[in-house]
């Protein structure tokens, strides 16, 4: 499937306003075959619209999200995005799976082999034939993940996939990246939980009130951390985003 | 009072018994409404898509014309089919005033917006559920119309009765364009409006709980089809 890499992804000078207010401003990244980022921040810094906008859902107000240097965009479909609250189609696990292959241009038994062997290499076998909306959403995030899955994307991004997940749940999402992760695909995953960060992070990508603040691999980023708002963050002094702005600091402890 | 349990009674024992002249009546309203409503769904449904997934010039004053038009007079839709198919009108070379598809075209008029307008909020609703995951997986707009059809189909199921309803109940287009013609065009609220005013009260009155034996069985299958789709998992 591998004909020749779509990366690196890079963002240049990304600014981005809604609703009148600046949600992104002068993003400058680079994201690496193979690495696991982990886009951190605390709520509201703008880690899920900066992901949606390296997906390809929204476009820059000014600036440029480049794929090896070029406008690609969406249209390669190698690359595919798990969204924070999973959206689950009313039908089986397996036709939920099947329907992540419809617009890939596969025959339907190319469609049908590739979902039988997601479903098993993501262990969700035994969920294929329940109804994907009855099930708990832990379940359908793993569900989500193995329809992007399907697609053999080089690029997975991952919004806050274990937001609202009990530990267990949030290990079985964890386990899955890894093995997708470990079967080559470059991971970009946001996250607000710093021990989540510290167990899957290779690179990290801290951003604060919508700028990225620093930029580091990960030992160097938890070991000793650049900038005062990552060590705040990382101290656990919460900074609410738009505290820059206002008279002194807010300082809220997470 | 003796009149009307009179009446009752025989009214029943039509139904009961299976009579022609009424079961006629009944099938050509079922006929003419059931097409009207296909059709309206044929245009109404992406129609109502088009408003909720596109932005284009005039989008705002056709919500709102179509939002206005879901309160059209039938006896308005009825004049103006009337103007529009009557010999001198452009359409009169067709023949087709005083007719059953006289009467469908007049009552797909009045459900279209109908379907449109609720149809359109369904869309939005859907779009904002859907939309992001359905372009993520890289489907367009106009493909993914299949897609929130069938995910939105017992509220899309609801609107489609709406407009069922609307179009059995009225009398004042039909009864323009149709000319309520013994055997041809007479349907159950036109027959119900002249047995009364001839004081055939038995007939009038069968028709009437016929009418109201079908919203309750609309509504019942309705709420079937509803309960079915929460235990699949909503």
């Amino acid at each position: 499937m591998n004909i020749s890499s779509i990366l690196p992804l890079s963002a240049k000078n990304v600014s981005l306003s809604r609703d009148g207010r600046l949600v992104l401003r002068q993003i400058n990244l680079d994201i690496f075959p193979s690495k696991r980022t982990i886009i951190l921040g605390p709520n509201g810094a703008g880690k899920t619209t900066l992901l949606r906008l390296l997906h390809g859902l929204v476009v820059p107000d000014t600036g440029e999200v480049l794929w090896l240097g070029s406008h690609a965009g969406m249209q390669y479909r190698r690359q595919a995005m798990v969204f924070q609250r999973p959206v689950m189609l009313r039908r089986s696990v397996y036709s939920n799976v099947m329907y992540g292959l419809k617009f890939s241009g596969l025959r339907r038994s190319q469609r049908e082999a590739r979902t039988a062997e997601v479903l098993r290499e993501t262990g969700l076998e035994s969920l294929a034939k329940r109804s994907a909306r009855k099930l708990s959403v832990g379940e359908q995030q793993r569900v989500a993940i193995a329809r992007a899955w399907a697609l053999g994307p080089e690029v997975l991004f991952l919004d806050e996939p274990t937001a609202s997940l009990d530990p267990s749940a949030t290990k079985a999402i964890e386990r899955l990246v890894d093995f997708i992760s470990n079967a080559g695909t470059t991971i970009v995953l946001t996250t607000q939980d710093l021990a989540q960060a510290r167990r899957l992070a290779e690179r990290v990508i801290f951003i604060y009130n919508g700028q990225v603040v620093e930029v580091a691999d990960a030992d160097s980023f938890f070991l000793s951390p650049q900038s005062p708002e990552a060590r705040a963050f990382l101290s656990g002094e919460l900074l609410w985003p738009g505290a820059a702005g206002m008279k002194g600091p807010r300082l809220c402890v997470g | 009072m003796q009149q009307f349990s009179e009446a009752f009674v025989s009214a029943l024992n039509m139904i009961i018994g299976g009579d022609p002249g009424l079961g006629e009546v009944v099938l050509l309203s079922l006929e003419v409404s059931g097409s009207a409503v296909a059709l309206a769904l044929l245009f109404g449904l992406p129609l109502g898509a088009a408003l909720a997934l596109y932005r284009f010039p005039g989008r705002g004053f056709a919500i709102i014309s179509v939002n206005a038009l879901m309160g059209l007079p039938p006896v308005v839709i009825g004049l103006v089919v009337y103007l529009l198919l009557s010999r001198a009108g452009p359409f009169g070379v067709f023949g087709l005033l005083y007719s059953p598809g006289a009467m469908i075209i007049a009552q797909f008029l009045l459900v279209l917006p109908i379907i449109a307008a609720l149809s359109r909020q369904h869309f939005v609703d859907l779009w904002e559920e859907y939309g992001d995951q359905l372009r993520s997986l890289g489907s367009s707009r106009i493909r993914a119309l299949p897609t929130l059809l069938w995910e939105g189909r017992v509220n899309l199921l609801t609107v489609s009765l709406a407009g069922f309803g609307r179009a059995i109940a009225e009398v004042g287009a039909v009864m323009i364009v149709g000319g309520n013609i013994d055997h041809y065009t007479r349907i159950m609220t036109t027959a119900i409006t002249l047995e009364t005013s001839k004081g055939n009260l038995s007939l009038a009155l069968g028709l009437g709980i016929v009418l109201i034996l079908l919203s309750f069985a609309i509504n019942a299958a309705l709420s079937i089809a509803r309960v079915a789709t929460i235990r699949q998992g909503s």
